[in-house]
């Protein structure tokens, strides 16, 4: 079985859970006996290493494949990148910003045969959705192509892509939900990206969602027929030795760590506001922010203005080994989300033997057993489950103890094997 | 003889409000007022009223041979005298037909009896005390919280002036003998053992309204046939359950009550079985044999262990903590607390903390008034945070009341002293023949007499906690 994948980040370059989660799952599935995956995805940087590229000179349509090897015991994987500047998580006005900052670079032009030449990138296109809909020109075209039995494409961004590979094959169409725009915009949906993932789920013959939160919100926002939805949760790879570096701790005092974007999904304010009632009763204790956006700002102002910033940090956005380090450093990892469809980090905390509190408006929420639940919204919940944490030591240590073991379980084989087995519904 | 033994547990706990760190220190009360008075509002319209007046009835109608046993927490009897008077009222009601045996219990529905015997002793003089003024009963048989039994457990409970004592009759313990005969401890034979016979017990309890299982509905009938095919020679079933099973559990509409209503006389018809007191059975029946039960049973779950009371990290250093504080909280002699700390050891708070619901769930969840154990556990111990603070401040003003006490006597007979030997002194001048011989007389005597004085001006020079405690031991000694 061969399947078309659509996606829009993979490593090296990764801006969110998102990359992290396609990764996960091809490898996951390449354990699999006869299936083979063809991931497509926009080429965001242009900073890759060239020489590795080969170029795939099918018809008119220019894009270019590569080989990836990811270790011995995973196959090779083709990869085919086009060149494009979908960057995700971007709303459309984060995108014109974007393309401002990159605005002198060259042109590109990428044949098509749909009629001539089609200004692929011409100064890296102004509108997103002009990008997406490029992207799903060419998806056509390679639709066309190659040889496959079922496509898949990764979030919104990639629907009109899936969409339109499956016009020009005539074959399935997975669609695989990790987000919505009511998850992004924190309520303030953007009408046409819904749009774009309405006719996305109504055309999918498939829609996978990667948790039941998310299945819902399919379901009840976007009138999808619940038959069709499927919750397939995302896994976690096991930490590499390199991760498992312990810092050194400077201070004696209890860390609580905030990661991730400061926008008001991931619910950053809840966090200070707890820290601050937490920091009424205890003194031996510092928080951390560890990420940057929108709200940064604002919550330095608050933190200053709570007259906490002596015990308030800020580390900007972290990346790499910075995030594991972190976590070596934490004694409680904190995820405030308003709404996270599923949420990787309290896991990788969790492998980092930090307890997790997170709230029951994460998807993850609904397969964690040794973590600590919260309703985001409830500051007297999440700093009393913070001192609880820091104060009475048999919790904190039962959740380091079967935590790492639940984590270990979730493995994306297990995903991988649950979207397989999606797939042979569609292929006989 | 072939008898039937009835038990019902009556238990409702004093639930806890949500109690937050930055209330630790600040504020004292810890009751949920609202959820305590509702649900007591609710089970007693929907259980113990209805079941009351239906046992009163069966007992009346059946003329002394329809009999039952209970037990009350003190707890339960406690919300009863605040929230919903009537149901004692019932309760009293049935204690004067003379059918009904009131059970000895711990106050709290605790576990103390796995935290020796002091503490535990206590609790069951509290109930007992409480069941006599309610009931004018002076129960003779022991049933402790959750079925809770070990050999221990029993030979303290003997020790204790108990006759015979309720427990599970766990697979495990038993093996291949059967729950039907009258038992005994394993340390000391004269305590005897009823043992639940939990199959039986559980097809009413847990399986009665469940569609999916093959032998719903169950009626009076098959019941009594089920009870009839019990060997000849097996001569007590013992049923015991939660009385909630009876409109709460088992809501109305299931049928419940009318198969409670037919069963005393479908089984005077159909069966050769009467019905006994638990005090009965163990007045009439012989013991077969002694039951070895070196770990502590229960009634509770697959396993009939501990496990959901302290199975876990969490119920333990909650567990541990609470008892810790035992002796300060006598020491502190302070009404308030004593009562406090006894609501804090009731059992309910550690299931609550269980995290067994991973396969015991439904009937973890349905009691539970948490999101999660670990909720359970952080509000547990915000509560026992302050509890300790108040235990340790109360503990501070008695040891500081009584160092003052201490030391004002010390002052007294130190300046009684004084006086006295400046009379002796003003005396032994003038006629020294007579004191000598007043000396060695009361040398004679009391030896201590001349040494204690001494100890206590030394004492008295330093006047810290270290000479009080010294003048304690004097005083013991």
């Amino acid at each position: 079985m061969r399947v078309l994948m659509f996606g829009w980040e993979f490593p090296p370059h990764i801006s969110g859970g998102l990359g992290t989660a396609c990764y996960g799952l091809t490898r996951g599935m390449s354990s699999i006996k006869n299936l083979d995956i063809l991931f497509v995805v926009p080429k965001a940087y242009g900073d890759e290493d060239q020489s590795r590229l080969k170029l795939l000179g099918a018809g008119d349509v220019t894009v270019d494949i590569r080989k990836i090897r990811e270790s011995q015991y995973l196959k090779d994987l083709s990869y085919i990148e086009i060149n494009s500047n979908l960057v995700p998580y971007t709303s459309p006005e984060e995108y014109e910003e974007l393309v401002n900052k990159v605005e002198n670079k060259g042109k590109r032009l990428v044949e098509t045969s749909m009629g001539g030449k089609l200004n692929f990138t011409g100064k890296y296109g102004k509108d997103l959705y002009e990008e997406i809909a490029n992207y799903a020109v060419v998806a056509g075209e390679i639709a066309l192509k190659e040889d496959f039995d079922i496509i898949h494409s990764h979030d919104w961004l990639t629907y009109p892509a899936g969409i339109a590979a499956k016009r020009a094959s005539g074959k399935p169409l997975v669609i695989h939900v990790h987000a919505t725009d009511f998850d992004r915009s924190g309520g303030k949906v953007n009408p046409t990206v819904f749009e774009i993932e309405k006719t996305g789920m109504q055309l999918a013959d498939k829609i996978i969602a990667v948790s039941n939160l998310t299945r819902n919100t399919v379901i009840d926002k976007y009138g999808i027929h619940p038959d069709k939805v499927v919750t397939v949760y995302n896994a976690v790879d096991p930490l590499s030795d390199q991760e498992k570096l312990q810092m050194k701790r400077g201070i004696t005092d209890k860390v609580v760590t905030f990661l991730g974007r400061v926008t008001l999904q991931k619910g950053p304010e809840y966090f200070v506001q707890a820290a601050h009632k937490v920091l009424q009763k205890m003194d031996n204790v510092r928080f951390v922010m560890a990420g940057s956006g929108e709200l940064l700002e604002k919550m330095i102002h608050w933190t200053s203005a709570l007259g906490i910033s002596d015990r308030f940090h800020y580390t900007g956005f972290l990346k790499g080994d910075d995030v594991f380090k972190m976590f070596s450093i934490s004694d409680v990892y904190v995820m405030p989300s308003v709404s996270e469809p599923f949420g990787i980090s309290p896991l990788e905390a969790m492998q980092s033997n930090v307890p997790s509190i997170i709230s029951y408006q994460s998807g993850v929420a609904e397969i964690l057993q040794y973590a600590f639940k919260v309703d985001f919204w409830d500051v007297d919940a999440l700093a009393d489950a913070i001192y609880g944490l820091l104060n009475y030591p048999s919790l904190s240590e039962m959740f380091k103890k079967y935590g790492v073991k639940e984590v270990h379980d979730m493995k994306w084989e297990n995903s991988g094997k649950k979207v397989h087995n999606l797939y042979k519904e569609f292929v006989k | 003889m072939r008898t039937i033994c009835i038990y019902f547990q009556v238990h409702q706990p004093f639930r806890f409000r949500r109690y937050r760190f930055f209330d630790i220190g600040n504020d004292h009360y810890y009751y949920d007022d609202y959820s305590n008075e509702s649900i007591l509002h609710k089970v007693a319209q929907k259980c113990y009223l209805p079941a009351n007046a239906l046992m009163l009835d069966l007992i009346q109608k059946n003329k002394g041979k329809f009999k039952i046993a209970y037990s009350l927490s003190g707890i339960a009897m406690e919300q009863f005298r605040l929230y919903a008077p009537e149901v004692l009222e019932s309760f009293k009601k049935l204690a004067d037909t003379g059918q009904v045996e009131f059970l000895s219990e711990t106050y709290a529905h605790s576990l103390s009896s796995l935290k020796g015997r002091e503490e535990f002793e206590k609790q069951v003089q509290a109930h007992d005390q409480l069941i006599k003024e309610h009931f004018g009963q002076e129960p003779k048989v022991f049933r402790n919280t959750e079925l809770v039994y070990s050999d221990e457990i029993g030979a303290m409970v003997a020790e204790m002036g108990f006759k015979a004592m309720l427990t599970e009759g766990a697979k495990h313990v038993l093996g291949w003998k059967s729950p039907n005969f009258l038992y005994c401890n394993a340390i000391n034979p004269k305590l005897k053992l009823l043992l639940k016979n939990f199959k039986l017990s559980d097809d009413i309890a847990f399986r009665f309204s469940n569609k999916g299982w093959p032998e719903y509905p169950l009626t009076a009938e098959k019941y009594v046939d089920w009870l009839n095919q019990t060997p000849e020679k097996e001569e007590v079933i013992n049923l015991f359950m939660d009385y909630e099973t009876f409109g709460e559990h088992q809501w109305k509409e299931t049928g419940i009550f009318d198969f409670l209503k037919a069963l005393p006389s479908t089984v005077f018809k159909n069966s050769p079985f009467t019905f006994s007191t638990p005090s009965e059975v163990a007045r009439k029946l012989q013991v077969v044999s002694a039951v070895n039960v070196p770990y502590p049973i229960s009634w509770a779950d697959e396993e009939r262990d501990l496990t959901a009371w302290l199975g876990n990290e969490l119920q333990q250093e909650a567990f541990d903590k609470l008892y810790s504080l035992g002796e300060k909280v006598y020491e502190s002699n302070d009404a308030g607390i004593q009562q406090d700390y006894s609501y804090l050891q009731v059992s309910d708070h550690f299931y609550y903390m269980s995290t067994k619901f991973f396969s015991d769930g439904e009937v973890h969840s349905y009691f539970n008034p948490y999101k999660s154990p670990y909720d359970a556990f952080i509000n547990y111990m915000n509560i026992l945070s302050d509890f300790e603070i108040r235990v340790n401040a109360a503990v501070q003003s008695t040891v500081d009341d009584h160092v003052a006490r201490l030391s004002k006597i010390i002052k007294e007979k130190d300046e009684q002293l004084e006086m006295l030997e400046q009379r002796l002194a003003s005396k032994q001048k003038p006629d020294s023949k007579k004191t000598v011989g007043t000396k060695t007389q009361a040398a004679g005597k009391k030896s201590t007499a001349t040494k204690k004085p001494a100890t206590i001006t030394k004492g008295s020079t330093t006047k810290t906690s270290g000479s009080a405690k010294r003048a304690q031991t004097g005083k013991k000694s």
